[in-house]
């Protein structure tokens, strides 16, 4: 399944990750992180499993990582799938 | 061959330079032979020129070392200047000893690796892009990184042989006396250049401030100086120190910061006449100013401050709670401008400071030092060279010297941003663990479990949340994950010597 | 009510991942994250979310959980309540709270997320904000609407403004509030909150409120900065005097209970009920302060 609409989430700011998802086909990861060499493959396990359980296989993703921690980085994925099916207040509360 | 805090050094490096591997952080009583110096004799009444280059052409030859501090920091425009003129002239095949290399130094030197002016440097550390550069295998020499006691000591036993030191100073007289405390570029003390100046074949001196003859306090003298260059400036005042030194805000510095007062409080050394050294961060600021009100409640007053001096530090000396301040170096103007005030900001150079084969170093003397890390690993060794990327980022600095106090307490926070702080094995070991003896984290107290003594004291203090640095690894682990493997190739890219010369650590070239 | 301790409760922005992160190493006896004011609009799903997660991985040693969700009547209210009651929070914050009814439609909307996603009914607990004069006028049968309240909070800033006032450094402006809200809480057995002090550079005058909040009886005070928990602890630390009265009134107590006696008597009086609530209290916050160890021995400096 695809995305309804462009989304981003997360912000900029130490410890966060912002998260932009638009339209692609298969999961394409471009990330960018201050620890990619340390955490790199692990932050884009995170993300391909968070959008997989919300029924996304295609979307392009950037992820600018400021050195966020695992749930950081699965909160502003869900919080994007959530904008980018344009769910935000009918959470899906199977996956949380 | 692995050392005695397991690192693998590399046989041929041990072979082809005659390296001894670290054994013990206990110096013992050595006899040792010092060198001295060549001296040009002058009996003139002039040593003004004006051009570099002509002190450069009739000085400087292929294979030679040259040297030069870091007291201007960020501010420095000495060093640019000088290396320009030397990677112009086609000079090749130097060995670059500076006391440091701040980031204004970077692209000259990774410049001048490049054009082959520079095979081989010695230094505290380096940073940036020179790190970065040197880590993926830009020189082929590896880089020797030395503490400013080791530096001093190497200096003095003639492994370092500086065959020209060019020393920036604020101000200097036309013999060349000199000191670091008047002029627009002022930056207090000279610690670190003393050495230069006391032991180079060829001692050339820049300044932007030309003084009367003669000019006092004189920390160069005449004696030790070839020739005085008169340029337009030195340094940026502006960055050679920073400004008024800001009290941290951040809670999680200042929370580390008041653990680290309750550690000093309630060890056995803080008593009437203690002394202690503190680094230049916002936490270590912060050590201060709780230290400051403890001294006050209890009435007692620290003999000396040592090392390389705040403005915090010297309001402690202003208000009579320290006797001394023993200074190496400024890091900000507060303190750089009351060395020619008080005369209980005693100048000292790196020998005196912190050389291990000395008659009697200061940092010998010292009660607590409170040092920091980029990672400590669960035999309490530092690292403060590389970066968890395994990148060249950081300085020795005086960290190995002041380890000697009798209580050396790390702190640091448990991780930042994803990057843990405690970890099962540091990339680099700098200051071996037999040197650390307390950690102090926002989560935690650990005590080096050889220190059974300071175990027993803080047990019954209540509320110091003491536990064992095992914990504290597998809690930051728990936070930030487990990271992967950093890959190396089997090259060696530096040399960490202990402060005795023997070699503590060996870094590789990085991986792409 | 569970007894326990609630000098400080800690504000934490939902939606800043690394306050978020830290909000534990501070030693704050309660951690208030907020989904409602400190978050923008356009991020209370991003914030609701972080917060869930946080809750569900990260580490708050000892510390009572607590959500501020947004008011009733936001789009926001409903998916707050169900995020936070899956991710078993301890606490929900009302803001904002003019009667029982609301604390009774919080509480019902809690029981369904319960229910949904099969926690026991009656986990979760509540606590009211009191921010309009309609609130204070109120104060007793918000605090008594539920079973599940553990607290009342004064916030200053909106209940000022509908006074048509502002705050003032000796805080007479909020005496009658301050003291229904305590005499509320304590009429149904339930904690009292002081209201924020947020200007961070002011240390005496944050001093000065905290001292006259505890004289009155507050269990506490909200706090938005982290550097405040020590100054709120020191005063909330029992004299020397008051810790040496508990202790005997504890040896009292044991005394009694070695001899079967009902009656707990101290040189020669009996010992009421209210006095052995008091040393109890000051015995929590004497351990709290580090005063007396884990046995009860005082410490001697």
């Amino acid at each position: 399944m695809g995305i309804k609409e462009t989304a981003l989430a997360g912000t900029l700011e130490s410890s966060d990750i912002q998260i932009t998802l638009s339209e692609g086909s298969g999961i394409n990861i471009d990330l960018d992180s201050s620890v990619e060499a340390l955490y790199g493959d692990q932050i884009k396990k995170v993300i391909t499993d968070t959008l997989n359980k919300y029924g996304i296989t295609d979307a392009k993703v950037k992820a600018v990582d400021k050195g966020a921690l695992d749930c950081v980085v699965k909160a502003r994925t869900m919080a994007v799938a959530q904008r980018a099916l344009g769910t935000t207040e009918e959470p899906n509360w199977e996956v949380l | 061959m692995k050392n005695n805090v397991g690192r693998e050094i590399p046989d041929e490096i041990l072979n082809e330079k005659g390296y001894k591997t670290f054994k013990s952080v206990d110096i013992g009583n050595p006899e040792k032979q010092r060198v001295a110096p060549k001296v040009s004799v002058s009996t003139g009444d002039n040593k003004v020129v004006d051009s570099i280059e002509d002190v450069v052409k009739n000085n400087v030859k292929d294979g030679m070392t040259i040297s030069f501090h870091h007291h201007f920091r960020e501010g420095d425009f000495v060093f640019n200047k000088v290396m320009d003129i030397i990677i112009n002239l086609g000079i090749k095949d130097l060995t670059l000893a500076p006391s440091s290399l701040t980031n204004v130094m970077n692209d000259k030197v990774v410049e001048a690796i490049k054009a082959g002016t520079i095979t081989n440097i010695t230094s505290s550390g380096m940073r940036g892009s020179l790190g970065e550069a040197v880590s993926h295998g830009l020189l082929k020499n590896p880089v020797i990184f030395r503490s400013h006691g080791n530096r001093a000591r190497s200096i003095e036993e003639g492994e370092i042989k500086i065959d020209v030191a060019f020393l920036g100073v604020p101000n200097a007289d036309r013999l060349g006396n000199a000191n670091g405390m008047n002029g627009d570029a002022a930056f207090g003390s000279l610690g670190y250049a003393l050495m230069d100046a006391n032991y180079a074949n060829k001692v050339v001196l820049l300044t932007d401030n030309l003084v009367d003859y003669p000019n006092t306090p004189a920390s160069i003298k005449q004696t030790q100086v070839d020739y005085v260059v008169k340029v337009d400036q030195v340094g940026d005042p502006d960055r050679i120190g920073t400004g008024a030194t800001r009290f941290t805000k951040n809670p999680k510095d200042l929370k580390i910061a008041k653990m680290v007062n309750d550690v000093i409080i309630h060890s056995p050394y803080f008593k009437q006449g203690f002394s202690f050294q503190t680094g230049s961060g916002g936490a270590a600021l912060a050590v201060a100013r709780f230290l400051r009100q403890s001294m006050i409640d209890n009435d007692i007053k620290a003999s000396f401050a040592l090392g390389g001096i705040t403005k915090p530090i010297v309001d402690l000396l202003e208000e009579g709670l320290v006797n001394k301040v023993m200074d190496v170096q400024d890091f900000d103007k507060g303190a750089a401008g009351s060395m020619k005030s008080n005369k209980n900001q005693q100048e000292i150079d790196a020998s005196w400071y912190a050389d291990p084969d000395n008659k009697g170093a200061m940092v010998d003397q010292l009660d607590v030092s409170i040092l920091s890390a980029l990672e400590i690993d669960t035999d309490f060794n530092v690292n403060v060279m590389t970066g968890s990327n395994g990148v060249i980022r950081g300085a020795v600095g005086g960290h190995q010297d002041a380890a000697t106090s009798k209580m050396t307490i790390i702190s640091a926070p448990l991780t930042r941003g994803r990057i843990a702080t405690v970890v099962p094995k540091v990339s680099t070991v700098v200051t071996p663990g037999d040197s650390i003896d307390v950690l102090v984290t926002e989560v935690g107290i650990a005590v080096n479990p050889k220190r059974k003594d300071l175990v027993e004291a803080f047990k019954q203090v209540p509320g110091l949340p003491l536990v064992s640095i095992d914990e504290l690894q597998k809690r930051a682990e728990k936070i930030v994950g487990k990271p992967e493997e950093i890959q190396y190739t089997d090259r060696t890219v530096a040399l960490v010597e202990y402060r005795d010369g023997t070699l503590v650590d060996a870094i590789k070239e990085i991986k792409d | 009510m569970e007894e326990r301790l609630r000098r400080t409760m800690m504000f934490v922005p939902g939606n800043n991942s690394g306050m978020v992160k830290d909000a534990g190493v501070y030693g704050a006896d309660s951690i208030m994250f907020d989904l409602e004011d400190s978050v923008s609009m356009d991020q209370k799903d991003a914030a609701r979310i972080l917060v869930y997660e946080a809750l569900q991985t990260q580490d708050y040693g000892n510390a009572e959980l607590v959500v501020r969700v947004n008011g009733i009547d936001s789009p926001f209210f409903r998916s707050d309540v169900f995020a936070m009651v899956k991710a078993g929070i301890q606490v929900i914050r009302l803001p904002k709270v003019e009667s029982a009814q609301m604390m009774k439609d919080l509480v019902s909307t809690i029981e369904e997320a319960e229910k949904k996603f099969g926690i026991k009914v009656g986990t979760t607990h509540v606590m009211a904000a009191i921010e309009s004069a309609r609130g204070v006028m109120k104060c007793l049968e918000i605090a008594e609407s539920s079973d599940r309240m553990i607290g009342l909070a004064l916030s200053a800033e909106d209940y000022t403004t509908d006074m048509k006032t502002h705050r003032y450094p000796d805080g007479a402006e909020l005496e009658f509030a301050r003291n229904m809200i305590l005499h509320a809480s304590r009429a149904a057995g339930i904690a009292a909150f002081d209201t924020v002090f947020t200007n961070m550079n002011d240390i005496e005058g944050f001093n000065h409120e905290t001292e006259h909040i505890h004289q009155l009886g507050f269990d506490g005070k909200s706090l938005v900065n982290p550097r405040q928990i020590d100054l709120v602890n020191k005063v909330f630390e029992p004299t020397k005097k008051e810790i040496e009265n508990a202790l005997d009134v504890e040896a009292a107590i044991e005394e009694a209970q070695a001899k079967g006696s009902g009656v707990i008597s101290m040189n020669g009086q009996m010992v009421d009920r209210p006095v052995v609530l008091r040393a109890q209290r000051v015995i929590r916050l004497a351990k709290a302060s580090h005063l007396i160890n884990e046995e009860g021995e005082y410490i001697e400096e």
